[in-house]
């Protein structure tokens, strides 16, 4: 007999390790998409993901079926990728196969580009967090709130106060947005 | 900043920073490196097997004359 989704749930509560593997075989690409997302770089995204379910693995005692498993997954991944961030600095370019496809304007140049996506990378990890995946990656505020554990106004700061630093920083280049 | 400069700053980035394919998924499976990964953490050994030994070098450092005792028990 299939077992429901309640069940695996509540096994992978207790330990188990089948439970276990049948929700990373689910959930690793969703995982390793949203990490992917922040840190821009496949290889690291891959390290994080493995990074991601050991934690996961480790807090299974902690886990309330009840509320999902999906976005808690994703509040662990996003705490890894924030760890991660804290040391190093995400890829600018994004490998072509990567990309989805953006309308990019002709009149803001290469060069804007690149001193635009340097200045972001300047801005703290948090705030970047938050812009990238709001703004860049137009991930819905309530889902973003989520994954950092905090509210939706916060968000809403996060990426307002990301946004004003950017230009700030464009700005004393003589880059006015 | 008002409501225009915050909206035109957010095209930029957009423009800047491609967004991430929505289908992208891992080039490899891994669940191996998952498995290798719980199995690497449950072979270290717990805290207090190094505090345990660190005792043990501390005691041998101070008392030099317990050496031969501990290695007579080995």
């Amino acid at each position: 007999m299939r077992k429901g989704s309640g069940d695996i749930l509540n096994e992978f509560r207790q330990g188990d390790a089948a439970a276990f593997e049948t929700l990373f075989r689910l959930h690793q690409r969703a995982v390793y998409g949203w990490i992917l997302r922040i840190v821009r770089n496949p290889a690291s995204a891959e390290e994080l993901t493995v990074e991601s379910f050991w934690r996961i693995h480790r807090a299974h005692a902690r886990f309330q079926p009840s509320r999902g498993f999906e976005a808690w997954a994703r509040r662990i991944a996003t705490r890894a990728a924030l760890d991660w961030l804290r040391t190093k600095q995400p890829e600018i370019e994004l490998p072509a196969e990567l990309q989805a496809p953006a309308a990019t304007d002709p009149a803001v140049s290469a060069e804007i580009r690149l001193k635009t996506a340097l200045a972001f990378q300047r801005l703290p990890s948090k705030l970047r967090i938050a812009a990238v995946l709001a703004v860049v990656e137009e991930q819905p505020h309530k889902e973003v709130a989520e994954a950092l554990g905090i509210s939706v106004s916060a968000v809403k700061v996060r990426v307002f106060r990301a946004l004003r630093l950017l230009r700030k920083d464009l700005q004393q280049q003589g880059i006015t947005p | 900043m008002n409501a225009n400069d915050e909206l035109r700053t957010k095209k930029l980035l957009q423009q800047s920073l491609p967004p991430v394919d929505r289908d992208s998924e891992p080039a490899r499976d891994l669940w191996p490196a998952v498995l290798r990964r719980l199995d690497a953490r449950t072979a270290a050994p717990p805290w207090f097997d190094w505090a345990l030994g660190a005792g043990l070098v501390a005691f041998a450092a101070f008392f030099p004359a317990s050496i031969p005792v501990f290695l007579y028990y080995l």
